[in-house]
């Protein structure tokens, strides 16, 4: 069954140079974390669809592969949610509101949120694998009668390091059952302390037909796709996002390959089922 | 009102056990309920109780004397707590706290212990029940062993070529 991740993206016109975006605004989400709204110096915005990522610049330090992490069809700002890990993000992280970013793309397919439609959506995220994962959640939110039951698992490490606490109680008000857990509680911390994997089994959703979208560290990938399985999720349901060395963005330079595949073309969404046996390659 | 054997097969952990092995079961069985901050386990304590969580939460946890207590995992409606009842010395190793108002069904441990010696092949299925626990949170523990989340390099948004130690970094 064709479906709407499996198609690979040509190479836009130009896909090599970045567009200048100012940043319109930032918002320090967690410790290391950070989401910046962008708006395009030449007024266009940025066509994209949940799950896509572009290359964000930071002019004399580098580029990096960041997935958009806000509303897509939707005006207003680009967000992008970035983690301050080296030295590019570190650059960005430093940009304050007014000054310029570059951006290219967007790049990779998305997660095909539309293939849920009459189904229950499940959406696993682990730690900042939220932020690729909140474009999908605001898709179906958006067309929410499409849709059946929708349910967000959520691991992270700590509660300190939860990303957006407000939306995922506005989402909870909007019917979507929340389930988070975290990786290192305190006494103070009245949720759950677990795997994410855990709450697989204890969401509410039906498994023969749901869709599930998976973006976390590839290991948590694994086991939640396995914990899908025993619930009796069919794999060619379950949808993860892989990432590798992306740099050209556009299948030409190869960083990125992942055996037959160009995660910048192929994925970064692909369909478990493709990858089921990639995963579990060494040095792959 | 339903009895407590007549509820038990309401939870997986006891699916698979026939009549009279939850007959014996819930011989040993009480309900009980604890307030929110309210202990059911102490560390170092003789270990004669596990517990079904019918309703609640409760967070297993370790003192630090540097920290305070530190909740390592929590335990929740329809899940099972506790197998040190089950295996020498028979001590708790772990505080475990209602986080929630919480409703349980208590099972004494001495008495399941003894009805085991009795009977080899109730307390081979109730080994193979605690096993199966014990098997997923070693794995949940493990698994978190690897602090996932803040490792820059599994982290799908992160790795980029700034990271540090990610495998692409030595290109950048």
């Amino acid at each position: 069954m064709q479906t709407s991740i499996e198609r690979r993206s040509p190479a836009p016109v130009g896909a090599m140079v970045p567009r200048l975006y100012r940043v319109a605004d930032r918002r320090q989400d967690t410790a290391d974390t950070f989401t910046m709204m962008l708006e395009p110096r030449d007024g266009a915005p940025l066509e994209f669809i949940p799950g896509q990522f572009t290359m964000l610049s930071a002019f004399g330090v580098g580029e990096v592969p960041i997935s958009v992490s806000g509303a897509a069809n939707v005006a207003g700002p680009l967000q992008h949610t970035v983690r301050d890990v080296g030295a590019v993000t570190h650059a960005l992280a430093r940009t304050s509101v007014g000054q310029i970013v570059g951006v290219r793309g967007p790049y990779g397919t998305g997660w095909g949120v539309a293939d849920g439609a009459g189904a229950d959506v499940v959406i696993v995220a682990g730690g900042i694998g939220l932020a690729p994962l909140r474009p999908a959640i605001l898709e179906v939110l958006s067309h929410r009668q499409r849709y059946g039951r929708v349910v967000v698992l959520y691991g992270s490490r700590s509660p300190d390091d939860l990303l957006f606490t407000d939306e995922l109680k506005r989402w909870e008000n909007l019917g979507v059952e929340v389930l988070i857990t975290v990786d290192y509680g305190t006494s103070s911390w009245t949720g759950r302390v677990g795997l994410v994997t855990t709450l697989v089994a204890r969401a509410g959703f039906d498994p023969r037909s749901a869709l599930v979208l998976i973006c976390g560290p590839e290991v948590m990938m694994r086991f939640t796709a396995a914990a899908l399985i025993v619930r009796g999720v069919p794999p060619e349901r379950i949808r993860l996002s892989v990432e590798r060395n992306m740099r050209c963005g556009t299948g030409l330079c190869g960083h990125c390959q992942y055996r037959e595949l160009f995660v910048c073309l192929d994925g970064p969404v692909l369909p478990f089922a493709r990858v089921s046996d990639l995963l579990g390659v060494r040095e792959l | 009102m339903r009895t407590i054997e007549q509820y038990l097969p309401d939870y997986s952990f006891f699916a698979g056990l026939d009549a009279d092995a939850l007959a014996l079961i819930a011989g040993c069985a009480t309900n009980v309920s604890f307030a929110p901050g309210e202990f059911l386990l102490r560390e170092g304590e003789p270990a004669n109780q596990f517990f079904i969580i019918r309703r609640g939460r409760v967070a297993i946890q370790v003192h630090n004397p540097a920290s305070g207590p530190m909740v390592v995992d929590t335990v929740d409606a329809g899940d099972v707590l506790g197998w040190s009842w089950l295996v020498p010395p028979y001590t708790c190793l772990f505080d475990v706290r209602a986080v929630e108002a919480t409703g349980a069904v208590s099972f004494d441990g001495r008495c399941l212990r003894g009805k085991c010696e009795e009977d080899s092949r109730l307390g081979y299925a109730l080994m193979k029940l605690v096993t199966q626990v014990m098997l997923g949170r070693l794995t949940a523990a493990r698994l978190r062993l690897l602090d996932m989340y803040g490792t820059p390099i599994t982290s799908p948004v992160a790795l980029s070529p700034d990271v540090p130690g990610a495998t692409h970094a030595d290109l950048d």
